[in-house]
């Protein structure tokens, strides 16, 4: 087996998408489609966040595209006003590959949920991450079916009493970050819905990368399973909880900052008292560590429970996509021989008959 | 509902599931043809022989480009592990299957707005722009879509209208009409009818029966759906239609739906093709039945 050394350069994520210098207002990317979702969705300050944050991309909006699957999550390209698909349950990150590898000059996003990408399209998902494709996922997590009226989704805790579990949910949910990692993602992060602040500055930096970037968002659904996120939303119990994670700094939290994260057995990470182990044996946070130990490390930090919740961005790494790779070979071929269908056709072994 | 290209290679095994693979088989006809939920209608080409593969395929790109539909290439076992000369085509003489994309908004109201589903009146074929032209966004999806506008539409009228919109759009096919094959020039009172890599086997055992004296005609269908438009006046016009097919008798299951045609079916699923001499047999007899009925 022959393998090449492919050397390919490394850019920016919007890089090769055609920018305006008309000023872009949060109304110019809303449709005219009434917003279906029901009240005190979590979806709609989602929504409101992404609208608000595409116009300081100063992309053409023509050049943008939204792609969902099923579910609630998925309504979301009908109601920006860019290019947009609705399009099958699960499979939104393989449509999504396709248009990103058929073309560079578009910014293209898939819009999934906790059901959308970890139950049907679980496969879909990982080799998404692991080809590393230029384009960026967000998975809204609510940690329940809502659309179908709430029975327990992959990231349901276990126990999780719901229609479709009415003695407790036997499952071991997912963690899709630690997911995400583990197949390889080069971008993990995670924001609140609540938190737009730290949402936008999430985006932001995925839209930016080159790659594919996984974004978790834990998104309320008040219907079929309100107040999964309340523990981090009440300010004081957040204050315990929330890790946010700031490149270059010394990972800290509490109230005070009196709780850190420190080197763990085994290799893993540990929460501590800052007093009990020194400000020295903090950790300082790089996202940009190649090896995904460290940043699996930080996404088990926490349990299902929400003990311990890193927010902001986890892993950041640079490495080749799919998709610059992919038309790189086709640039290499076309270069190296000049595209002959008729000689294609004919082939090396073909006679004329007489 | 995105009514967007996309050519679906299905090349038929011995199924169920794994069943017999490298062997073939036809039994895919129906899935191709209702295998989805809802009414969604789509083209389909059989080729007939392995050097007819190339040509079928163009034919399906063209259809699923011109009319911007999904369409099912349906070969099979026998096709593609089968091999015959083939006459290379030459290029210039290909079909042009270039897409002309929607570039301005075509709302036919003075909003100046995209409308992805208005139609072609010719070829129902929706307007199609693609991502990166300036002013054209829209949404597409597999929710209903409001006729025009392509906005969401829950409404009942609608839905009945895009679905047999839909239905008109692949009935309305061009496909070119069926040609029968009978050098008794007219005399042959059984038709012998196939679809797929049955070609070879049924125009073999058509010759056989000819030598012997007997006439009859042979007529092998590319387009499965829709169906050549002189199909029904061809099979009405013989006292006998014989449908040899691999399966438990597919397409004579829609021939006599749709056209109150009682046709003969012979099936065979072993995994294998039909031999000539089998097939002679069977149309020997089917001709001399019929004889000695006309002769009562």
């Amino acid at each position: 087996m022959t393998a090449i050394d492919i050397g390919l350069p490394t850019i920016g994520g919007l890089d090769l998408v055609p920018t305006t210098d008309e000023p872009q207002k949060a109304k110019d990317y809303k449709s005219d489609q009434e917003v279906r979702w029901c009240p005190g969705c979590g979806d709609y300050v989602v929504l409101n966040a992404v609208q608000s944050f595409l116009p300081t991309l100063g992309l053409k909006r023509e050049n943008i595209v939204f792609i969902s699957g099923i579910g609630c999550s998925s309504r979301f390209p009908y109601y920006l006003n860019t290019y947009g698909m609705h399009s099958i349950h699960g499979r939104a990150p393989s449509i999504a590959t396709g248009l990103a590898t058929t073309r560079p000059d578009l910014s293209v996003w898939v819009v999934t949920g906790d059901g959308d990408a970890l139950s049907i399209g679980g496969n879909h998902l990982i080799h998404a991450l692991r080809r590393n494709v230029n384009i960026k996922i967000l998975l809204f997590n609510n940690r329940i079916y809502g659309l179908t009226k709430g029975q327990y989704s992959p990231t349901s805790g276990q126990g999780m009493v719901t229609k479709s579990t009415p003695m407790g949910s036997v499952d071991t949910p997912f963690n899709p970050l630690s997911l995400a990692i583990g197949a390889e993602a080069s971008f993990v992060g995670r924001a609140l819905d609540s938190d737009r602040k730290g949402l936008t500055e999430v985006l932001q930096a995925a839209a930016q990368h080159r790659g594919s970037a996984l974004v978790e968002i834990y998104q309320n659904c008040p219907i079929f399973n309100d107040g999964a996120f309340d523990v981090l939303k009440d300010a004081d119990e957040a204050a315990t909880r929330l890790i946010p994670l700031r490149a270059g700094e010394p990972i800290r939290f509490g109230p005070n900052q009196e709780f850190g994260v420190k080197r763990g057995d085994w290799g893993g990470l540990d929460v501590a008292k800052v007093a009990d182990i020194g400000e020295d044996n903090l950790v300082v946070h790089d996202p940009s560590i190649a090896d995904t130990s460290y940043a699996f490390a930080l996404s088990r930090l926490g349990d299902q429970n929400l003990n311990h919740v890193p927010t902001g961005i986890l892993r950041q790494v640079e490495r080749p996509t799919y998709d610059d790779g992919a038309r790189a070979q086709v640039e290499e071929a076309r270069a190296a021989r000049k595209p002959d269908l008729q000689g294609l056709l004919r082939g090396k072994d073909t006679w004329t008959v007489a | 509902m995105v009514e967007l290209p996309l050519v679906v290679i299905d090349v038929q095994r011995g199924g169920p599931s794994t069943g017999l693979p490298t062997k073939t088989e036809q039994a895919d006809l129906l899935q191709a043809m209702y295998g989805r939920n809802g009414e969604s209608p789509v083209p389909i080409i059989a080729p007939l022989s392995p050097a007819d593969c190339f040509d079928a395929a163009v034919e399906a790109t063209r259809i699923a480009l011109k009319y911007r539909t999904p369409v099912l290439l349906l070969s099979d076992g026998a096709i593609a592990n089968g091999s015959e000369p083939w006459l290379i085509p030459d290029v210039d003489e290909l079909p042009d299957l270039r897409v002309e994309f929607a570039s301005e908004p075509n709302a036919d109201n003075d909003s100046g707005e995209f409308w992805p589903y208005v139609r072609d009146p010719e070829t129902l074929a929706r307007a199609w722009a693609v991502p990166g032209t300036p002013g054209l966004q829209h949404r597409i999806g597999g929710l209903e879509k409001a006729d025009k506008t392509g906005h969401i539409s829950y409404d009942p009228d609608n839905h009945d209208k895009m679905v047999r919109l839909r239905q008109a759009k692949v009935d309305g096919i061009d496909v070119p009409d069926l040609v029968v094959d009978d050098p008794s020039g007219g005399k042959a009172r059984v038709l012998a009818l196939g679809w797929g890599s049955s070609f070879g086997p049924i125009g073999a055992a058509c010759r056989r029966v000819r030598k012997l004296g007997l006439p009859i005609a042979q007529a092998h269908l590319r387009h499965l759906n829709p169906l050549p438009a002189n199909l029904g006046d061809i099979l009405r016009s013989y006292d006998k239609v014989v449908v040899p097919e691999m399966n438990l008798g597919q397409l004579a299951l829609l021939l006599r739906a749709k056209y109150l045609v009682d046709v003969h079916s012979h099936t065979k699923v072993a995994g294998l093709p039909f031999k000539a001499e089998e097939l002679q047999n069977l149309f020997s007899e089917i001709i001399t039945g019929v004889t000695t009925e006309a002769a009562k």
